[in-house]
């Protein structure tokens, strides 16, 4: 991690909460990374590890009034997104903080054009502009993402498209303000692979083209390796572990970071080999061990990871990880 | 009594599409066009694509959840795609299913106790007791308490619902298990006990796999033979080594370079094929791939390749449908170098 890389976005010590019946669930339980300007910052963790909420705690799209966020800074070019007045949020988030979502047939709104969809984020963001302007606008938009013949797109509805495509549209609309930085959440999941590689590649030149910097949250190891420069390791609403991408593959130090990556099957490995696994599964939020979450799985287990949560310390330069056997 | 537990002989299904105010047949989805291969006993064939190529389609005619257009399924020798309803029941307590979503295939109203139960009393099989018992031996097979079975589907996880699935395939003690993408809605450090299971269950029982995934590091990992599809078609079968290191078919080649490795050091020179996958309503005439294959010639355009031995792997069996299926390696090389 160079030091003269600016910071753009810079979390602290968040906590989300979401009210439930049996009380108040935190979701996300003390997180902290920060982004630095024109690189990309990979989230991966398993379901229900806290990375989509972390996301939306950034954009504040948390339900209301269940998602609660109780502690902690989003800091966006020194301002606090989570104290800021709704008028100074509006222009900040979908201008300079974009987001584009795992499924883009149900992020797109399937009773209008894409045009008109594309056309509405100009009229909110640019009121000066005319009619014939936007239309131009949303033309060069789709030809940027590599939608063929995008005058005649733009009257087509989102299920007349195939899912790539829609996923295409997502970024385009995401990118109409050239925003600072872009959150994905899982983009690539519900797609093919061939697809997916086209994707990845897409938002690659994008970041070259625009400078702009990535959030990029995937349970996939493989697709954190491709395209991020640095990773966080998410388990049950915590950071387990936070390097560079060639350290963290290098030299993985959470047992948790380890399983993980033990346990994906690669093209080379032995076939019918049995794959290393990580026993059990994520506890529930309401049945959290009190320790170290991870506690109930790990194979390096000690007593003090039953009582206490380990802190998060720097081991080695730039390399975070949250676990005793380093403490 | 031939080598193999099924054989598949140009299997076709294909689906009417209506349309206008008679409802009246105007097209047709050609699901599954034309495919065959064979899987001996104790061995798992792998069969991989992208979403539409047809393979659920394909795993399901077999099983005749469908009945196909066209072609034949020997099981043992018996063709499956003629039987009747009451023959059709006993061969099915021989092949199995276990589906992808764990979360739709249990019925939610049935605690797993009565789910697990199910198929001895559809099949008129031991008195009470003797149910409850093996009730309780498929628990213990599949890693799950005996308590569970007093509990209901949602009490349990995506891993642990998937162990139920597999438990009520293996009830029966089928020969075959038809695996429809069994890990692809499960979290990684889950996929890999599952696949576990999996090897280990084939192992003790003997059984024999047919592997639908469009994962192809999984599928590589689980099975012998692999056949890939795009559009309805077989496009290159192989044993799961030589499709990895010798791939022939450009589909398959793209399909290995696309898949994201997990190494940051290691940037692989992507070939990324352009555009979608056509539609199975009106495929591409020719050779369906040849819309988004970078070496296709106007033969491609014309006439459709057969499946047929690639060129220089006499002795083994590696099929491919491509008419340059013998230049492949030489022109990958070359296309690669211009991309550089």
């Amino acid at each position: 991690m160079a030091g003269n890389n600016k910071i753009i976005l810079d979390i602290k010590n968040l906590v989300t909460a979401f009210q439930s019946e049996s009380g108040l669930q935190r979701a996300v339980d003390g997180v902290s990374f920060s982004l630095r300007r024109n690189s990309t910052l990979g989230i991966v963790g398993e379901s229900g590890c806290g990375k989509s909420v972390t996301a939306l705690s950034i954009m504040r799209l948390l339900p209301k009034p269940a998602g609660q966020y109780l502690e902690g800074e989003i800091l966006y070019e020194d301002t606090d997104i989570l104290k800021i007045p709704p008028d100074r949020l509006h222009k900040i988030r979908g201008n300079r903080i974009s987001m584009i979502f795992q499924e883009p047939m149900t992020a797109l709104n399937p009773v209008q054009t894409i045009g008109r969809q594309l056309a509405e984020v100009f009229e909110l963001h640019y009121p000066e502009m005319d009619k014939i302007e936007i239309l131009k606008a949303c033309v060069d938009m789709l030809n940027k993402v590599g939608i063929p013949s995008p005058e005649t797109r733009l009257g087509d509805y989102p299920h007349m498209i195939s899912g790539g495509m829609r996923q295409r549209v997502m970024i385009a609309m995401a990118l109409i303000c050239k925003p600072d930085i872009l959150i994905a959440d899982e983009p690539t999941t519900a797609l093919d692979v061939t697809i997916q590689a086209q994707i990845l590649s897409l938002i690659e030149e994008l970041q070259k083209e625009t400078g702009m910097s990535i959030i990029f949250i995937t349970h996939a190891l493989g697709v954190i390796a491709e395209i991020c420069d640095d990773v966080v390791v998410m388990y049950a609403g915590r950071v387990a572990e936070k390097a560079s991408v060639v350290e963290l593959f290098k030299k993985p130090k959470h047992p948790y970071t380890k399983g993980l990556l033990a346990s994906i099957p690669r093209l080379e490995t032995e076939r019918k080999s049995r794959l290393s696994v990580i026993k059990g599964m994520v506890p529930a939020l309401d049945e959290m061990p009190q320790g170290c979450r991870f506690e109930n799985r790990c194979p390096d287990a000690m007593d003090i990871c039953r009582t206490d949560p380990p802190p998060v310390v720097e081991t080695d330069k730039g390399h975070f990880v949250s676990c005793y056997l380093f403490n | 009594m031939s080598d193999y537990i099924l054989e598949v002989n140009n299997l076709k299904m294909h689906f009417p599409v209506r349309g206008g105010i008679f409802r009246r047949q105007t097209g047709k989805v050609h699901a599954v066009d034309g495919i065959s291969f064979s899987v001996r006993p104790g061995k798992t064939v792998g069969l991989v694509g992208e979403s539409g190529c047809g393979k659920t389609t394909a795993g399901r005619t077999i099983l005749r959840l469908y009945k196909p257009t066209e072609g034949e399924v020997l099981f043992d020798g018996k063709d499956l795609s003629q039987l009747g309803k009451r023959p059709l029941q006993s061969i099915r307590r021989q092949m199995q299913m276990i589906f992808q979503d764990p979360f739709e295939s249990l019925n939610s109203r049935h605690t797993i106790g009565y789910i697990l139960e199910e198929p001895f009393i559809i099949h008129r099989i031991g008195t009470p007791e003797e149910r409850k018992k093996e009730v309780k031996r498929l628990l213990d097979t599949v890693g799950l308490p005996e308590s569970a079975g007093d509990r209901f589907p949602h009490e349990f996880s995506g891993g642990q619902r998937q162990r139920i699935g597999i438990a009520r395939a293996i009830a029966l003690n089928p020969r075959m298990i038809i695996c429809d993408e069994p890990v692809s809605a499960l979290d990684v450090s889950i996929q890999s006990q599952i696949l576990n299971l999996l090897l280990d269950l084939q192992e003790e029982l003997g059984l024999t796999y047919l592997f639908i995934a469009h994962d192809l590091a999984v599928v590589k990992h689980i099975s012998d033979f692999i056949a890939v599809m795009y559009l309805g078609k077989i496009v290159e079968y192989t044993d799961a080594d030589s499709l990895y290191h010798n791939p022939q078919h450009p589909y398959t080649h793209a399909l290995l370079s696309a898949i994201p490795v997990p190494d940051p050091t290691i940037k692989t020179k992507k070939q990324i094929l352009t555009g979608d996958v056509p539609s199975p309503i009106n495929p591409p005439e020719g050779c369906r791939f040849h819309t988004r294959c970078p070496i296709a010639i106007d033969r491609c355009r014309s006439d459709e390749p057969e499946l047929s031995a690639a060129p220089g792997t006499e002795g083994d069996v590696h099929l491919v449908a491509c008419h340059r299926a013998g230049e492949m390696a030489l022109l990958m090389e070359k296309k690669i170098k211009d991309i550089l």
